[in-house]
């Protein structure tokens, strides 16, 4: 049975079409391992009974011919999704006890595909983090162990770190993941998965706990590509309920998977070259560099001037939004309360006792930037830097096709490491923060080991709307890779 | 001919600007598919994009952007191509997102203007500020527990719009004249019933006071949600006279927040909104801009009715009405078609005056709309058609419409059943004027010795001998030429 | 920009985030630094470039005028930590 979960998702629906085994056995499988690696902490709320129910129905649907694109596939969905009748936390004190009564879409979509959900994931405090240390749930363990020191758990990165590690893990073989400002491509090169942010209004929002609205993204993680463009396949759409939600058709990622990428133009911004940057790291952006170019791409120098700009622009745009965001929780409808002498007392004291230390930093940031006297200075000022920073890539991308960065300047790092000083820890996502602020696609793929034995992950970017040529040059990159190592007690 | 106030030091002229929120005509919400009838039981009408719950997001109402633009229209207004939604943040217990979602620096409706009717006939234009879409909070209910406040969600996320005046006013007068002209409007239009009891129209008045002739803006007071027009002009005085004496004795104003007791004639400060606030609007990222189209725009333009004020134009061209009487009768659309039925083809201001001065009173008295009326425009023409062939007299023509509201029945089967017809047979006036002479010879004499006045006494008699009936005319020609012989 | 302590607690107030006196300069002192470091964007030249407000190329989509949500009192109520009789209560409010 262990066998099983180390699968991928494309693999076992073609094994589960030809009857060698069922979606209850794949699902008993990932509930074992699940209670194997509960030392992880990936789940925030396991739901095995209604995962086994899923499997069972999705067995007889197979009987009776009907049969989803993901039927029958035990995903993780992160705990920022609506589920219905499912507690959904945020990772938040605040939402403790909420049972939403509606189901996102995205996750619905899932479902509707006949995906088995084995729970709800951790991650950071409204997705707030890079890190995942930020849940009120607790730290989630990376699989991962340096060689150099393996006594020391790692972080698996945020805020989707619930989802990464479990993937990585083979305690989910798939997990949706929301990325505000590389939420999914930094804990996916962490942990040595793909994970893709579609474009901005590829997935819809409704129905996914809102940290800042402008930037937020669902998108799926996985163990390959291909996995990830399935998951994708199901996820996108247009969504009526939400008005940023693009009517836009979706393509059939999976079909994109050509390896056939020879004649593209491949951008080589040289502004992602920093000082800090490990050289591990820009090692391994070379070793990309030379395997797109085996395959028949042409590599290309391109500038992003403002990509310094980006993450100054994010903290400023992000807390914002997400101090408006996070008004409604106040004890009243939903969540936590904490009694008061009056309303504005009660308020006070459920938002403090309800929200984490950056949750609260960054509220605190967001309702300055904003308030009466500041919004020209800082809001306003970071809206018009936005656009440079959009206006970037629509030039780069009018003469090259895709762009190759690394996605993160290191590898994952102990738990407990960068605390102290909330910049230093941002520093984490100065890859991935510019393509939120575009709303571009962005992938990141396992490209190869740090000299510690720990996942290195790259970053493609693309044009809007075209995750097609991200999964097309993904796929000849993952070749290219083989990336085969596993993580600790896989 | 100013409206002044006379204070200790000299006259002061009162600034006032109004924001009136009302509450737009449509079946569902402007962010939401819940219903927007008045009175459902509490937090019935609520989706949870209303409650404010995790993950859901607003999609705006195409109707009540519609119902925007053709209020502006009708307000003679900028239809602004592009718009924003912004939110306004502040805690409140019925503001369950936290924000508010309204439009800030860019809003749906730019500068129009409003004429209002004074009651001397004249008209004066109120400038129109902007009108943007928002929507409405819950209500919060502070008196059914000694130490709770309940909250219901039902008017939350109801689509309102804010429209705001130019500080053009200079009366309560105006202020009121311009709240009656602003609702006959919005019902002209079909966008807002105008209906202040239940809350679907609310008035906020901005007010300071100045020295005539003066153009300086003083520290405003706002006074919030005041529920009648009649309450409205009270608040007004009441904050006028307040400022006045607070000027005068040496005093500032502080710009705040107050609310109006109906019941004590007074204005106080708002405790509850005293500390200071700090809105911090920023666009909406959850909605993308609000762009109009403008063949969008060009087919509602076509779909506005006749409004008021051209309506009134005509009522004094066509019938010849002076000022008051055609603003009186096209105050609402539907007492405007009435007297338009009545008049159809008769003496149009017979039919002002049968209509404004009768029948509103019967319909007053009757405690009836006009759309349910005591008597039906077709009775009253036939009224007025009786009246013109002379079958009956101006006084029996108030019996019998007395007889009308009573009976409900038509004028002619009234006239019929109980003989009211005027008598105009020569032979039968006659013969009852010779009766009247006979018995009083000594003030026929008095008459024909040149006390011309006595003429009217006999008529009197006259038309008692017919119990009214006899056609006054007639009388008149005959009694003369009887006085001469 | 380096934030006082009253700054921030006026900030918290707006907040609605009960933050403890003594917590005050640390935090001060966060917040501070975060600014200082946003603060960089004014080197940016902005001169003439119109503020990003969504990255979708598209005006605002929008619904037809019909009752499709709500009668679901009970579900609005579910998750209410305190409610009576069909309302949410809240600690009394004084106008
Ligand atoms: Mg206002
Ligand atoms: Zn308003």
């Amino acid at each position: 049975m262990r066998e099983l979960t180390k699968l991928t998702i494309a693999e076992a629906g073609r094994r589960m079409a030809k009857g060698e085994f069922t979606a209850v056995e794949l699902t008993r499988a990932h509930i074992a391992a699940m209670g194997a690696k509960k030392g992880l902490n990936a789940y925030i709320t396991e739901t095995p009974e209604l995962a086994l129910e899923q499997a069972k129905a999705a067995d007889l649907r197979r009987q009776a011919g009907a049969v989803g694109a993901l039927s029958g596939i035990p995903l993780g969905i992160k705990d920022l999704f609506c589920t219905k009748g499912v507690q959904t936390t945020a990772a938040s004190r605040i939402l403790e006890g909420f049972t939403p009564h509606y189901e996102s879409t995205v996750s619905g979509k899932l479902l509707a595909a006949g995906a088995v959900t084995l729970g709800k994931l951790n991650l950071d405090e409204f997705a707030m983090g890079s890190s995942n240390m930020t849940s009120a749930y607790g730290a989630v363990e990376n699989p991962w162990r340096s060689q150099a020191d393996p006594g020391t758990a790692l972080v698996p990165g945020g805020s989707s770190g619930g989802s990464a590690a479990a993937v990585a893990a083979r305690i989910a073989m798939g997990a949706t993941g929301t990325d505000t400002g590389g939420s999914i491509r930094q804990p996916a090169a962490f942990c040595g998965i793909v994970g893709i942010k579609p474009t901005y209004g590829r997935c819809s929002r409704w129905g996914i706990v809102a940290f800042a609205s402008s930037l937020d993204q669902a998108g799926p993680m996985a163990r390959t590509v291909e996995d990830c463009a399935l998951m994708l396949n199901a996820m996108a759409g247009h969504d009526p309920k939400d008005s940023t939600s693009a009517p836009v058709a979706v393509p059939d990622f999976a079909a994109a998977l050509t390896g056939d990428i020879r004649g593209l133009k491949v951008g080589i911004p040289a502004e992602y070259r920093p000082d800090g940057l490990s050289a591990e790291v820009a090692k391994v952006w070379q070793q990309g560099i030379a395997w797109l170019k085996d395959a028949g791409a042409t590599p290309v120098e391109i500038s992003l001037p403002h990509t310094k700009d980006a993450l100054p622009t994010y903290y400023i745009v992000a807390p914002a939004e997400a101090s408006s965001n996070l008004a409604r929780y106040d004890g009243v409808r939903f969540g936590l309360r904490v009694p008061g002498t009056s309303l504005d007392d009660m308020y006070r004291k459920t938002r403090a006792a309800g929200f984490g230390k950056e949750v609260r930093r960054r509220i605190l940031i967001g309702t300055y930037v904003l308030s009466a006297g500041y919004y020209d200075a800082y809001y306003a000022k970071a809206q018009k830097v936005r656009r440079l920073i959009a206006d970037d890539f629509a030039t780069a991308f009018e003469t090259v096709d895709v762009i190759l960065t690394p996605t993160a300047p290191t590898p994952a790092f102990a738990i407990g490491a960068n605390t102290d000083d909330p910049v230093t820890m941002w520093l984490n996502d100065v890859f991935t923060i510019p393509t939120s602020l575009a709303g571009l696609p962005g992938l990141s793929l396992p490209a190869g080991l740090s000299a510690d034995g720990l996942p290195l992950g790259l970053q493609l970017i693309g044009r809007p709307f075209d995750e097609e040529t991200v999964f097309r040059v993904a796929g000849v990159m993952e070749r290219a890779a083989g990336f085969a190592a596993l993580p600790e007690g896989v | 001919m100013a409206y002044l106030i006379a204070g200790e030091t000299g006259d002061w002229e009162v600034v006032i600007g109004l924001e009136v929120h009302a509450q737009v005509i449509s079946k569902a919400k402007l962010f939401s598919g819940a219903a927007t009838d008045f009175g459902a039981e509490p937090n019935d009408q609520v989706s949870f994009v209303d409650a404010g719950f995790p993950g859901m997001l607003p999609v705006i109402n195409r109707v009540c952007v519609e119902q925007a633009v053709k209020t502006g229209l009708g307000l003679q207004a900028a239809i602004n191509p592009t718009s924003v939604f912004a939110r306004k943040n502040y805690f409140y217990a019925d503001l369950p997102q936290g924000y508010q979602i309204s439009q800030y620096e860019l809003p749906i409706i730019g500068n129009g203007v409003l004429l209002i009717d004074m009651n001397d006939g004249t008209t004066r234009p109120i400038g129109i500020e902007r009108l943007h879409l928002e929507q409405d909070a819950g209500k919060s209910m502070h008196d059914q527990h000694p130490t709770k406040s309940f909250i219901d969600l039902n008017r939350s996320g109801v689509a309102l719009m804010e429209i705001v005046s130019k500080p053009d006013l200079r009366s309560p007068e105006e202020a009121g004249a311009y709240l009656t002209k602003l609702r006959s409007i919005l019902r002209y239009l079909g966008t807002c019933d105008g209906n202040m009891q239940e809350g679907s129209m609310r008035c906020d008045a901005n007010v300071s006071v100045r020295p005539p002739g003066s153009t300086e803006l003083r520290t405003r007071c706002e006074i919030k949600n005041v529920n009648s027009i009649r309450f409205v002009q009270q608040a007004i005085e009441y904050e006028a006279r307040r400022h006045i004496e607070v000027y005068e004795s040496g005093g500032t104003i502080a710009q705040e927040t107050r609310l109006f007791d109906s019941g004590k004639g007074i204005t106080r400060s708002m405790r509850s909104k005293e500390h200071a606030h700090d809105y911090r609007y920023f666009p909406d990222p959850d909605l993308l801009p609000l762009v109009l189209d403008p063949a969008m725009v060009e087919r509602i333009r076509l779909t506005l009715p006749e409004l008021p004020d051209e309506k009134k134009e005509r009522f004094m061209r066509d019938y010849a009405l002076n000022a008051y009487d055609a603003g009186v009768l096209v105050a609402e659309q539907s007492s405007a078609s009435f007297f338009e039925t009545v008049a159809k083809g008769r003496d149009a201001k017979a039919a002002a005056n049968l209509v404004m001065g009768d029948f509103f009173a019967a319909l007053n008295a009757s405690g009836k709309t006009i759309d349910d009326p005591p008597v039906s425009a077709a009775n009253l023409g036939k009224l007025l058609d009786l009246t013109a062939d002379g079958t009956l007299s101006g006084r029996l023509a108030k019996d019998v419409f007395a007889l009308m509201v009573e009976t409900g029945k038509a004028p002619d089967v009234l006239v019929e059943e109980r003989g009211l017809k005027q008598v105009t047979d020569t032979g039968a006036i006659e013969a009852a004027i010779d009766a009247v002479m006979a018995a009083n010879p000594d003030k026929v004499a008095e008459v024909r010795s040149g006390k011309d006045k006595l003429l009217g006494w006999f008529v009197g008699q006259v038309m008692k001998q017919t119990q009214g009936k006899a056609n006054p005319g007639v009388v008149n020609d005959l009694l003369a030429k009887k006085m001469q012989g | 920009m380096s934030l006082d302590k009253a700054t921030v607690r006026s900030i918290a107030e707006l907040a609605r985030i009960e933050v403890a006196e003594d917590e005050l300069d640390h935090l001060a002192g966060e917040l501070s630094n975060i600014l200082t470091f946003v603060e960089q964007l004014a080197q940016v030249d902005t001169e003439g470039v119109a503020p990003m407000t969504s990255v979708v190329a598209m005006s605002l989509p929008m619904r037809e005028d019909a009752v499709t949500d709500g009668h679901q009192a009970e579900a609005v109520l579910a998750n209410a930590p305190e409610a009576q009789d069909g309302f949410f209560t809240v600690p009394k409010v004084v106008e």
